[in-house]
């Protein structure tokens, strides 16, 4: 659906030349919600802009569909931006319109007759849960209704991918969660591809199907969702994985763990999909002479999966112990022995 | 009462006088909203990374506006009293005005336009790219009613600057309150008369501040 090629974008900046985007080799499949993760600064806005032309690249391609985006202008280019729509951070929403007019928009740049407008501004509010709201002016909504009016908007034309640069950094916790539901929704229902940007690694969690971890402009790491939260590769995916696993897995923790916890070993259990479900903590204790105390969990379900982590303390000589963990390896559930710090 | 208040003043003339201001104000104003939004444009639009980015044409314009804008008006005037008999046929009456009134206020007005159109959030033209949308349409379907209370109190203050211009020119001719007042208030020391011819250009300006204030804020949706 979505190819990228070796695209690079350099910026001639008064300081020199900077590569915001630096040599990127993706593909994007029909239907997929895709997520990007980086850091401010990692060039996920750049290479956004460039999926929909905003941005020309300095090298490299993108294709999309079969249509070369690098290599259209002029009013092509205006054509394939009606299939390739994007909602933003700050929804950019025009102020002197109302919500429906808002919507409206989009279907007046592509010339559709005003009785044709209206029916599908009608449809749209619908499903966008703004029924009610459509005279209202984008001053007197809230954060997650202008973004449901953002997203009204993106559908207008009925596009075959939707990018969110950032689509819910400017919302709370409970908000952003209705708009991930949402695009999960119309990710089903429409059949759309979604890429999204985001540095929030629980909205990977939450929506995306396989995600890129981007520094410095490269791709650092590339996978399924699940597979990435499990066992991520470069360091800075640890860093992301972290914020929506386990949060406290600092030294400084373990050391308050183990003074809390003096005796035994301190062990991490990290479960993935399936082993979620599985009684394998009624196993274990049944099978091993351990004493087992749980510590902390945390179980992040994903669109592909659940992945959860497991702090327990576990009692006994250390053959025991080791048998257990060998046990609990062979479920394959991995295990961390927490250093005694 | 009112006559022996203003025992010189003759109300057909001086009914007359408000009219050629009213119709010198009106004409200009909507000259110079016409003229200084296209300027306005050209110079937001051809600016270093917006639409029609071009160094020539915005530094030509910024020029132009700059100058015509720095020249006092009383002296553009004069400059401009062979243009205007080119154009006009004479340098005398309200038309004879015109020239001048616009060609001062139109680069004024142009400033007060590249302000507003530059407080636009840049998000939202990205966001009209992003659907496709010409530079035309930008322009009718955002730039415009985006800054629309921004245009409409700016040419509210550009309006009242007007009378205040056509009263200067009043004074070379032009007819209107300020002639009236030069002529037949100083010149012939009837206090009563330019009193008067002022109370009216007050009566205009503060209906002219009413009506911008009320269509300003009602174009406010923000
Ligand atoms: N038009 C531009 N001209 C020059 N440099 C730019 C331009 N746009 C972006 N950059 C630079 O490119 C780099 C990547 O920027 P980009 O906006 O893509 O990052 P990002 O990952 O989206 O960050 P954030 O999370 O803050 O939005 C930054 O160093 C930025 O300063
Ligand atoms: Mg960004």
């Amino acid at each position: 659906m979505i190819e990228l090629k070796k695209l690079s974008k350099v910026f001639d900046t008064g300081k020199g030349a900077l590569t915001a985007v630096d040599d990127v080799d993706l593909s994007i499949a029909a239907g997929e919600i895709f997520g990007i993760i980086g850091y401010s600064g990692a060039g996920k806005s750049t290479l956004i802009r460039l999926l929909n032309g905003l941005e020309k690249p300095s090298s490299g391609s993108v294709v999309i569909n079969g249509q070369n985006i690098t290599a259209i202008k002029g009013s092509e280019l205006r054509k394939a931006r009606q299939k390739v729509s994007m909602i933003f951070q700050h929804f950019n929403l025009l102020w002197s319109r109302t919500v429906k007019e808002n919507i409206e928009f989009p279907l007046e740049i592509a010339g559709v007759p005003k009785n044709k407008r209206d029916a599908r501004v009608l449809e749209l509010v619908e499903l966008v849960g703004l029924k009610g709201r459509e005279n209202a002016y984008p001053s007197q909504l809230s954060g997650g209704q202008k973004q449901r009016v953002g997203i009204a908007r993106a559908l207008a034309n009925e596009p075959e991918v939707l990018l969110c640069d950032e689509a819910t950094s400017a919302l709370d916790p409970q908000t952003t969660d209705s708009i991930l539901e949402l695009l999960v929704d119309i990710n089903k229902r429409l059949g759309l591809t979604i890429v999204l940007i985001t540095h929030e690694m629980h909205v990977i969690r939450k929506i995306c199907h396989r995600v890129a971890v981007m520094e410095g402009g490269r791709v650092v790491e590339l996978g399924d969702v699940l597979q990435v939260f499990q066992s991520p590769k470069a360091e800075i995916t640890e860093r992301f994985v972290a914020q929506v696993t386990d949060t406290e897995d600092s030294q400084e923790t373990i050391k308050n763990l183990r003074k809390l916890y003096p005796t035994g070993e301190l062990v991490k259990l990290v479960f993935v999909g399936d082993q979620t479900e599985q009684p394998i903590l009624t196993q274990l204790i049944r099978k091993y002479p351990v004493d087992v105390n749980i510590v902390q969990g945390n179980i992040a379900h994903t669109q592909r999966g659940a992945y959860g982590t497991l702090v327990l303390q576990m009692k006994g000589s250390a053959q025991e112990i080791s048998e257990a963990l060998a046990y609990l390896n062979a479920e394959s559930v991995q295990t961390e022995v927490m250093s005694n710090g | 009462m009112v006559e022996s208040l203003f025992p010189n003043v003759d109300w057909e003339n001086m009914w007359e006088a408000t009219l050629e201001t009213l119709y010198m104000t009106a004409m200009s104003t909507f000259f110079t909203f016409v003229i200084g939004l296209v300027l306005g444009i050209v110079l937001f639009l051809t600016a270093p990374k917006q639409l029609w980015a071009n160094s020539i044409v915005n530094w030509l314009t910024g020029a132009f506006v700059n100058i015509f804008r720095s020249i006092p008006f009383i002296i553009l005037i004069i400059l401009l009293i062979p243009f205007t008999k080119f154009l006009i046929g004479t340098i005398r009456g309200p038309n004879a005005a015109l020239p001048a009134l616009i060609i001062g206020a139109a680069p004024f007005y142009a400033r007060m336009v590249l302000i507003a159109l530059k407080e636009i959030d840049k998000g939202v033209i990205e966001a009209a790219r992003s659907m496709g949308a010409t530079t035309w349409t930008i322009i009718r379907k955002v730039l415009l009613p985006e800054s629309k209370p921004a245009l409409l109190s700016g040419i509210t203050v550009t309006a009242i600057a007007l009378v205040g211009y056509t009263a200067m020119a009043g004074i070379i001719g032009a007819g209107g309150l300020g002639t009236l007042a030069f002529l037949d208030g100083f010149q012939r020391s009837r206090e009563d008369v330019t009193l008067m011819a002022t109370i009216l250009i007050l009566v205009i300006v503060f209906a002219i501040q009413f009506i911008g204030d009320w269509m300003t804020t009602r174009s406010d949706k923000r």
